[in-house]
């Protein structure tokens, strides 16, 4: 082998060996971080354990809305079949509203309450979060052009 | 009226388009003049009848047409003039006319500045014409915006509150501007690939285009972050949201491309990569259209949910991304190997900057279209969360960072890293003068704050040196200055992305008349709400009173907004900044009584994130304006 063709080999390797690394740290960072999407009735039926980080979505049960003390809000989140209990510590989104579409981010307390840290905000207050749409077609609440 | 010449204007402009990519493929022969004359004369043509197009559509926004659909779903009587403009891209069938009206405008100026010998411009155009008769073609069957609406409405149904806002009014024409610019180096790279022997021109061709869209996607990322931490009331300034990583994606590629060109235009290294990061960079750019444009993102730019548009976005992806790469498959092994050089070189030194950035974009990537595929393929619904991110993005800038220093002060092909590093050792102490400053003085103590510190200033150190080093060399132009400022700004990007992220300090509290929050040193005493009206809107503004160490500082009014013809409420944040920390604060509900609830944060740095990419921006400008001074200068004599 010429110095020349030494030198691109080990370039070759190092690059191979650079590569398996970087998709190594990126597969083993992606497992860590995946955030489940879960509806009300999933949450009954799969056994989410408390602690566990996942987002939950549904309406936002109409009448269940409680402000207070301080910055504190508990809301109910539903999709017609399961509801969940939710409580926030935070300024809500602008287009927060009874009755209407939620996706929170949290973990559920041991006492089955799903404690909030993120509650995401929508933008329009015409758009309904697709993950919503789709958990309250699986609960057969979805009304097509509602 | 305005509609029909809307209307007619984009059938011209397809037919002109479609002439353009004929006639530019075909001049991309030897000896076919003729071919190249029609091709240079249609892209005229094309961005005359495209400009005629949008002028209709803006005409119609701005004297309320509520006769066409697009205006009468998307505008409003009472919206001031400025927002009455902007909504014609704030809507999808806008922003997709908005989106080939600049592919237009790149070829117009491929057309007249003629970079790279007639063969190469002409196959340029050709490709340039494919992509655009596409685009035209997917605006006239799925998203036109002149259709008719009868009856015609008495009134419009207003824009998303959230986009009548001044940073976010420019920034959907300066992310076009890189986006869509992108597609001079895709077809620069393309036409050298047809034509086999333009190795090193096609850079050299596309690099004033290449520079234009950096510098655009770096103002349109900088501009929509500012947005997203003034109007959102979070107190963020990125969020990892996957709309964000559409552009992201396509600068990191944009700036590793300006990189590797530099070693392709200068000594010939790096061909075949330079190339295949110009197909790269444009590919990510429609997938980003993709993205954002056809409804499977859940965000403020997914305005339609229309299956049918995402399928035939997909389909022109999918065309042009693996014409492309059939293309380099090809005709790339024909093309000569790329040059030598020593590792101790500036060229090691761009292909391990390539490197990180593009296992940066490999990251953003992944985290983006994972969820997506996976809901495609198993209907189960995750998202990835911004850990992810975070956790594999710092490391990659970190070693970046720490290896920008060496870039500029080795020579090509074969330097002397010794003497570089002689010469870093003054940005050396200052980086370790910082990190020690930072440990020694910042409270809570934070190693992580002391190592980005060290990092930024070593990074600004380096840039420092570099300018005294080459004006008292008298070697400062363009380039050495471009690459001062670009680095420059990337460090003070870092110092205010550590403030900001480190040291925030954040209070919630449900307030009556009367009462204070405190949060840092400061104090806030919230004197009530009270109602104002705007031109399109009805708001209950707090009155704040904001001391710092019971000095007196003013008032600061955050506002609640109601748009009576959107139906929707927006907050309206107010930020008191002294240049070097935010005193942010939002106005959140209502809780009966006078209370309400308010949220401040302090953001140390903060506007220094984007300030950093200001001058980013400036550098990529100044590198442009002198390649352009001096060929205005060369060309002068010859008239």
């Amino acid at each position: 082998m010429t110095p020349r063709k030494r030198r691109r080999v080990a370039f070759a390797f190092a690059l191979v060996v650079a590569g398996a690394g970087g998709a190594a740290l990126v597969v083993a960072a992606l497992k860590d971080n995946v955030l489940y999407f879960y509806s009300p009735s999933d949450i009954a039926a799969k056994h989410v354990a408390a602690g566990v980080d996942f987002r939950i979505g549904g309406l936002v049960k109409k009448g269940s809305v409680v402000k207070g003390p301080k910055a504190r809000v508990r809301f109910v989140v539903t999709d017609g079949k399961a509801s969940v209990p939710v409580s926030y510590d935070g300024v809500l989104p602008d287009l927060f509203r009874e009755g209407q579409g939620v996706v929170a981010l949290g973990a559920l307390s041991p006492s089955h309450e799903f404690q909030a840290t993120e509650i995401l905000a929508k933008h329009d207050e015409r758009y309904m979060p697709p993950e919503v749409v789709d958990a309250l077609k699986r609960s057969g609440r979805w009304k097509e052009g509602e | 009226m305005t509609g029909e010449i809307g209307q007619v204007a984009l059938c011209f402009a397809l037919a002109l388009v479609s002439v353009q990519a004929g006639a530019g493929l075909f001049g991309a022969r030897a000896g076919a003049e003729g071919a190249r004359a029609v091709a240079s004369g249609a892209a005229l043509g094309f961005f005359a009848f495209v400009a005629l197009a949008f002028g209709a559509l803006t005409y119609g926004f701005v004297t309320a047409d509520f006769s066409i659909l697009d205006v009468a779903q998307n505008s409003h009587t009472l919206k001031p003039l400025i927002y009455k403009i902007s909504g014609v891209w704030g809507n999808h069938e806008g922003s997709m006319l908005l989106w080939i009206f600049v592919l237009s405008l790149y070829s117009a100026l491929m057309t007249l500045a003629a970079r790279g010998g007639a063969r190469l411009t002409s196959a340029a155009l050709g490709v340039q014409g494919l992509v655009g008769a596409a685009f035209v073609l997917f605006i006239l069957f799925t998203s036109d915006p002149f259709k008719r609406v009868d009856p015609m409405p008495l009134e419009g149904a207003g824009l998303n509150p959230l986009l009548q806002d001044p940073g976010l009014a420019m920034h959907p024409p300066m992310l076009y501007l890189g986006y869509v610019g992108l597609s001079a180096s895709f077809a620069y790279a393309a036409a050298a690939l047809i034509t086999g022997d333009a190795e090193r021109q096609w850079a050299r061709a596309a690099r004033p285009f290449m520079l234009a869209a950096w510098i655009a996607l770096t103002l349109g990322i900088t501009l929509g972050s500012w947005w997203a931490y003034y109007v959102l009331g979070w107190g963020g300034f990125w969020f990892w949201d996957p709309v964000e990583n559409a552009a992201l994606m396509p600068w990191l590629v944009a700036t590793a491309l300006l990189h590797s060109s530099l070693a392709t235009e200068r000594t010939g290294a790096f061909r075949l990569w330079s190339l295949l990061l110009a197909i790269a960079g444009f590919s990510l750019s429609l997938i980003g259209t993709f993205l954002v444009r056809s409804g499977v993102l859940a965000s403020v730019h997914a305005f339609a949910n229309d299956p049918e548009r995402g399928a035939v976005i997909l389909i022109m992806l999918g065309a042009a991304i693996g014409g492309a790469l059939a293309l380099f498959a090809w005709r790339a092994p024909k093309l000569e190997g790329g040059a030598e050089f020593e590792p101790a070189s500036r060229e090691t030194m761009l292909l391990l900057n390539n490197l990180l950035l593009c296992f940066a974009v490999t990251v953003v990537l992944f985290g983006t279209l994972y969820p997506l595929a996976l809901r495609a393929l198993t209907g189960e619904m995750i998202s990835v969360g911004a850990p992810y991110f975070a956790m594999l993005f710092a490391p990659a800038f970190v070693a970046l960072l720490v290896l920008v220093p060496f870039g500029p002060r080795l020579s090509w092909r074969n330097g002397n890293l010794p003497d570089a590093w002689r010469g870093l050792l003054p940005a050396l102490g200052a980086a370790g003068v910082a990190g020690i400053a930072v440990l020694a003085i910042a409270r809570p103590v934070s190693l992580a704050a002391a190592g980005a510190f060290s990092l930024a200033f070593w990074v600004i150190g380096a840039s420092a040196i570099d300018f005294w080093r080459k004006r008292q060399a008298r070697m400062l132009n363009g380039q050495s200055l471009a690459s001062v400022l670009a680095h420059a700004g990337l460090g003070i990007t870092l110092l205010g992305i550590t403030g900001a992220t480190l040291w925030r300090s954040e209070a919630v509290d449900v307030l009556s008349p009367g009462q204070t929050l405190s949060v840092a040193d400061y104090s806030l005493r919230f004197d009530g709400v009270e109602p104002a009206q705007g031109p399109n809107y009805q708001a209950s503004r707090a009155i704040i009173e904001i001391r710092k160490s019971d000095r007196l500082l003013g008032v600061v009014t955050p506002e609640k907004r109601i748009y009576p013809a959107e139906g929707q409420e927006v907050s309206n944040t107010s930020i008191r900044t002294n240049g070097f920390s935010d005193l942010y604060v939002a106005l959140g509900d209502e809780r009966g009584g006078g209370r309400w609830s308010v949220r401040a944060f302090v953001n140390p740095l903060a506007p220094f994130i984007w300030l950093g990419g200001a001058v980013m921006a400036l550098g990529g400008f100044v590198r442009l304006w002198r390649g352009v001074a001096v060929r205005v200068v060369r060309l002068a004599p010859a008239e």
